[in-house]
């Protein structure tokens, strides 16, 4: 029972994105020609209010449910894993018109086309698995 | 509670799916997580065996089925909201997008909440159809772990903790989103 909330947290989320459109190719299509301010006002609004959050978690040491600390772990900085793992994850937001989230959001709204590009999605994280060493991190 | 409802079935503003998220991604830290999607394909990798043949798979992806319920309820949110809340899906897209689209040979861009030409099974026996969900989401699959994270873990997680790292992915993002709308799609979608 105690992972039900994670369920509902999952629904709630997947409900969100569809009613404000984020899971729609059009929408990515829109935001990346700049024609639109609705996507970015999503992840600003997100971005912003998470800002916030964070800086309060922060100063205020705040617990987590556990009683132990909210941990945010830093990520090390480089430039090429994340200039050049972002820019491939780009193109293919672009082209499915779908991150992870809205993949799997969209099969609940009944696109289930969309099950090749999450398969496709696994081989793709598992040949980086494979070659991982032999890249640029 | 019809006011309720009809007020729910109208599409939601940018704002209030901006504060959900944000709540979303708290909820995640508070109950001892984080919000990152992207981690799950990791997980499903792991779960279908990849831990035998790479390292990178071979973890207790049991420690992860949070997120992977996470990720189910994303799937029965969608439903509910396709089934219940959404008397209309058009998608409110800007003139100047379906006027793009059209040039492009999309049929009735915004009508649906994706192009029906090009999300469905006949679409992918069609080369851009193919090329589309099978590269697409390869590249997905790739980047996103290459990088550390997708928009749930660098957009929204990374630089609400003012994370450099997460910059350079966004940028990344934007990089790769911008090549692949402007240069690549136009030549996609005429094959």
């Amino acid at each position: 029972m105690k992972f039900i909330k994670y369920i509902f947290l999952g629904i709630l989320f997947g409900i969100t994105l569809t009613k404000a459109e984020v899971v729609s190719w059009f929408r990515i299509y829109e935001m990346f020609k700049f024609q639109s301010f609705h996507m970015y006002g999503v992840i600003g609004t997100a971005v912003v209010l998470g800002i916030i959050i964070t800086q309060i978690i922060k100063r205020t040491k705040m617990k987590a449910i556990s009683g132990d600390p909210i941990v945010i772990p830093p990520k090390q900085f480089s430039i090429p894993r994340y200039l050049i793992g972002g820019t491939i994850f780009g193109l293919g937001w672009a082209m499915t018109g779908a991150c992870p989230g809205p993949m799997f959001i969209l099969l609940g709204n009944g696109v289930f086309v969309i099950i090749v590009a999450i398969a496709s999605g696994i081989l793709g994280t598992y040949v980086y698995g494979r070659i991982k060493r032999k890249l640029p991190h | 509670m019809n006011n309720l409802i009809e007020f729910i079935q109208q599409p939601w503003p940018w704002y209030v799916a901006g504060t959900i998220i944000a709540i979303v991604m708290f909820a995640l830290l508070y109950f001892g997580n984080s919000f990152g999607l992207s981690a799950n394909f990791r997980n499903m990798c792991s779960m279908l065996g990849g831990g035998r043949s790479c390292d990178f798979f071979d973890f207790d992806w049991r420690k992860q089925t949070w997120n992977l319920l996470f990720l189910a309820g994303t799937v029965i949110g969608g439903f509910i909201a396709h089934q219940y809340l959404m008397p209309d899906a058009t998608i409110a897209i800007s003139e100047a997008t379906v006027a793009d689209l059209q040039a492009l040979g999309i049929a009735n861009p915004g009508e649906g909440i994706v192009p029906q030409d090009l999300f469905s099974f006949e679409s992918l026996f069609s080369l851009k159809g193919l090329i589309m969900f099978v590269v697409g989401g390869f590249l997905v699959g790739f980047g996103t772990r290459y990088a550390g994270g997708c928009t749930s873990g660098h957009a929204i997680s990374g630089l609400s903790d003012l994370q450099p790292a997460s910059l350079v992915a966004v940028i990344g993002f934007f990089i790769g989103g911008l090549v692949m709308t402007h240069l690549l799609l136009p030549h996609l979608l005429s094959l």
